[in-house]
């Protein structure tokens, strides 16, 4: 990316390139944290943390980085980052990092993080790399707020632990979808996701390899 | 003995890491494509993942739980608590196993090392290694059953990843909508996989 500008490293990432739509990483802590819209908030805020910052660090000493070693110095900035939020979570917010229990120690290995300190913060300017952490990171919040949305509304009946639909057990008259807190039904509204994401802009969609040719030329066969 | 048959079980089948914690996703989704490509990387998750997660529980142990390094006979040592370099301490020791490994495989064993060969530096960073170790510290397993941990859940990922490929397989040859096609539909996949699997949950034995 020679012509990276400010505003477009910012905004690519949340539509047209998506890290998790279009680029398939990141997606093991997307599913897994997404029942409730107020712990999939606490999960972007910390990702879009290390993200932006990791890059930024990762940045800053590209030019002092041995390339044999890359990968472990960028490692343990990214390990570093997490452990300074998982230690925030754990003093400020202890509920939210019981919630959240292992998946905040799995930021590290989230490869959204890791793929943009290698992929685009050891060949740009910390400017630039901060911004494109952020907009990365947001990319993923907004999968993970979207996600947690549904699954939160249709599957409890409130928005960020405000009830929206009075289900059926408090004298209201929803019934609460309960397959919508399970995992399976994540996937399926990742897959939707990717889905509408796709038809919207044909050009992500994927070549079918095995693509049957019709047995006969319509003009042979007449 | 009945107690870690039962964590075995629970590990393969009911805790499943890919389809009901969603661990190690990245990889599960990318090389599910063949099947024997996803059972080489199966295999290469058992080795590593029955070998890192019992040797972080020592290294948590000895090393980092408050009061371990009581051991030393230093005074004051019992009052040590450096759990807080957990992750990174976790995350170093997977690395050099991997490596060690890597190398330990190149000479004495080539051939599984060649089969193996792309997979095994891809293992680091997936996150069903570093999922399971963090999984294992916070249940408080004592050597035996983290051993057991180990390699349980490294059968349940590579069972699901192989099974996941087998469909994928098959699922060339129909016909699915064009903006579907490939990621999407693997994900509804998966999606049904997991609701089959969430089928042995309240297995006791």
């Amino acid at each position: 990316m020679a012509d990276a500008t400010p505003k477009g490293v910012l905004t690519t990432p949340l539509f047209k390139n998506n890290p998790i739509a279009l680029q398939v990483l990141g997606i093991c802590s997307a599913l897994a944290v997404t029942t409730s819209m107020s712990v999939s908030l606490v999960m972007s805020l910390a990702v879009i943390f290390v993200t932006a910052f990791s890059n930024l660090f990762v940045s800053l000493i590209r030019h002092h980085i041995p390339s044999s070693i890359r990968i472990i110095v960028q490692m343990t900035i990214i390990a570093s980052l997490v452990i300074v939020v998982d230690q925030i979570l754990k003093a400020y917010a202890y509920e939210m990092s019981k919630q959240l229990s292992v998946f905040v120690g799995l930021i590290i290995t989230n490869c959204i993080v890791m793929g943009r300190a290698e992929g685009f913060a050891m060949q740009n300017s910390p400017k630039l790399s901060f911004l494109d952490g952020i907009g990365n990171g947001l990319g993923y919040g907004v999968i993970l707020m979207t996600v947690g949305f549904i699954r939160e509304l249709f599957g409890s009946g409130s928005v960020f632990g405000f009830t929206v639909l009075e289900t059926v057990q408090n004298g209201g008259w929803y019934v609460p979808n309960g397959l919508l807190l399970l995992p399976p039904s994540a996937f399926f509204i990742i897959g939707m996701f990717i889905w509408v994401l796709r038809s919207l802009n044909p050009e992500q969609v994927e070549e079918n390899e095995f693509k049957m040719k019709a047995n006969t030329e319509p003009k042979e066969a007449v | 003995m009945e107690h870690y048959l039962s964590l075995f079980v629970a590990s393969v089948f009911v805790e499943n890491l890919a389809l009901a914690f969603f661990l190690g996703m990245c990889t599960f989704i990318a090389v599910s494509k063949k099947v024997s490509a996803a059972f080489g990387l199966g295999i290469a998750v058992i080795v590593v993942l029955s070998i890192s997660v019992p040797v972080n529980n020592l290294v948590y142990s000895f090393l980092l739980a408050e009061g371990a390094l009581s051991w030393t006979g230093i005074s004051g040592a019992e009052n040590i608590d450096l759990s807080f370099l957990g992750l990174l301490s976790y995350i170093g020791v997977i690395a050099a196993l991997v490596q060690i490994l890597e190398m330990f495989l190149d000479k004495y064993v080539p051939a599984l090392y060649n089969a193996l060969g792309v997979f095994l530096p891809l293992i680091t960073v997936n996150c069903a290694i570093l999922g399971g170790v963090l999984f294992m510290v916070e249940r408080n397993y004592n050597f035996g059953e983290s051993v057991v941990y180990g390699f349980g859940s490294g059968v349940g990922w590579a069972l699901a990843i192989t099974a996941l490929a087998g469909i994928r397989e098959k699922l060339k040859y129909s016909d699915v909508p064009g903006s579907l096609q490939g990621l999407g539909i693997t994900f509804i996949t998966v999606g049904l996989m997991s609701l089959g699997f969430m089928s042995f949950s309240g297995i006791q034995l």
